[in-house]
């Protein structure tokens, strides 16, 4: 439980660092921007205290919002998720998941693949839906979460590929 | 009353969910209003200590780059200075402006561009006599108002955020308008409310119209790429080429109206 614990407080941290201190940065084509600190959220042990869960989300998007002067659009994207969570977790994984035999260590690639892409483009619709904040640019915000879903979900499964520790 | 108790105990995650959905949401609507993200911004101890350890590395990358454009405006101050003849023998501000502005150097720790409320972050603070509204320039090219500050950090709204409202002038003749950013390109921004009597020209150089106190009078932006009537046919909507490029800076210039007090004292007696 201990190691658990540290496991998932230094990727809070270490996400964020690789957010503020690279992906800020990228810029690619002058807009498009990965958010790949919503594997947190997404790695995120099944069994929780859901409230915890749900703080933590918060607090994460909370600092962003803070590196980043956005007001509170990471955080409400984020503790949208948080949320909504359980229902992307049923609808991927099935009867894995309501069997509590879940383990991110071991799924198979097209579910993993699903379950993220899910999550991120919910994730980043909400984030350019707050960051706009204006309805009638509806068209933006669409290509905007496009273009950066691709990019986001490229690079999670990149680094939870990589990160993994299947042994086989 | 029991049954209230349960239901609170029954959906106390949805609950909780909607508490920190509220506070986010009410930071969001905050932010989008001109001067009001007074909690969340990053010129404080943690994320201006944590970017200026990380400008400190990476500004070795652009030397060359800055050496230049630091070498071109030594060039144009140099041309100012041999062009007038000193009128006092005591020290002078050696830029173009009379001496009731302040000049203070800083450095952009964090720079932002592609977003909507685009914020940038520079290293002098409060210690540096830094305040609330001051312009910031780069290169005598506009770049935007500082807002929050602490001792060390102070945030600035960029031109290219969509909250900003600076009143701006055509530079041959004296008709001004409202200088708003539509959000997408971080190379064009606009400039409404010019009079249809005005004799614009594509290429024609927009200035800064000093009407505000906060910015100087004369101050570059850019040229006009376009211009059309807006729906009231009264005014033209002016599409401007900015003159810098805000997605590379590095040194800057706050500039401080000393007058300031005394001028929204009067406009305030109105």
């Amino acid at each position: 439980m201990n190691s658990l614990l540290s496991a998932h407080t230094l990727r809070f941290i270490f996400l964020i660092l690789l957010q503020v201190l690279i992906f800020n940065r990228i810029d690619f084509l002058g807009y498009i921007n990965p958010y790949p600190y919503i594997l947190f959220v997404a790695l995120f042990p099944v069994k929780n205290n859901r409230m915890l869960f749900l703080f933590l989300s918060f607090l994460m998007g909370f600092i962003l919002d803070l590196f980043m002067d956005s007001g509170g659009v990471n955080a409400t994207a984020l503790l949208i998720i948080a949320f909504i969570r359980p229902v992307v977790l049923k609808f991927s994984f099935g009867a894995v998941y309501e069997h509590n035999a879940l383990k991110f260590n071991n799924i198979n690639f097209s579910q993993k693949l699903v379950y993220l892409s899910i999550l991120i483009v919910i994730h980043h619709f909400f984030f350019y839906l707050m960051e706009f904040f204006n309805i009638s640019k509806i068209i933006l915000i669409l290509k905007n979460t496009l273009f950066s879903s691709v990019f986001t979900i490229l690079l999670s499964i990149l680094i939870t590929t990589i990160f993994s520790r299947k042994t086989k | 009353m029991q049954q209230i108790v349960n239901f609170i105990l029954r959906n106390k995650s949805f609950l909780f969910f909607l508490l920190l959905l509220f506070i986010s949401v009410l930071f969001t609507i905050q932010s989008h209003s001109y001067h009001k993200s007074k909690f969340i911004n990053s010129a404080n101890f943690l994320t201006g200590g944590l970017y200026n350890a990380s400008h400190s590395i990476s500004s070795y990358f652009n030397l060359k780059e800055e050496n230049k454009k630091l070498n071109e405006e030594n060039a144009r101050l140099k041309a100012i200075i041999n062009s007038k003849k000193q009128t006092t023998s005591s020290y002078t501000d050696s830029l173009l402006y009379n001496s009731n502005y302040r000049f203070t150097p800083a450095r952009i720790i964090k720079n932002s561009y592609s977003k909507q409320q685009n914020v940038l972050l520079i290293n002098k603070g409060q210690n540096d006599s830094i305040k609330e509204d001051l312009a910031v320039i780069a290169n005598n090219k506009i770049i935007g108002i500082t807002d929050n500050y602490n001792s060390k950090y102070t945030t600035v709204i960029s031109i290219l955020n969509t909250t900003n409202r600076i009143s701006a002038q055509l530079q041959k003749t004296n008709h001004f308008g409202t200088l708003k950013w539509d959000g997408k390109s971080p190379q064009i921004i606009q400039l409404t409310d010019i009079q249809k009597s005005a004799p614009l020209k594509v290429g024609d150089t927009v200035i800064t119209s000093g009407r505000s106190a906060i910015f100087p009078k004369g101050i570059l932006i850019g040229t006009v790429k376009d211009f059309h009537l807006d729906i009231t046919e009264n005014y033209y909507d002016v599409n401007i080429n900015l003159f810098n490029d805000m997605t590379n800076l590095e040194h800057v210039i706050v500039i401080e109206n000393k007058d300031k007090s005394l001028i929204e004292a009067l406009l305030n007696n109105e």
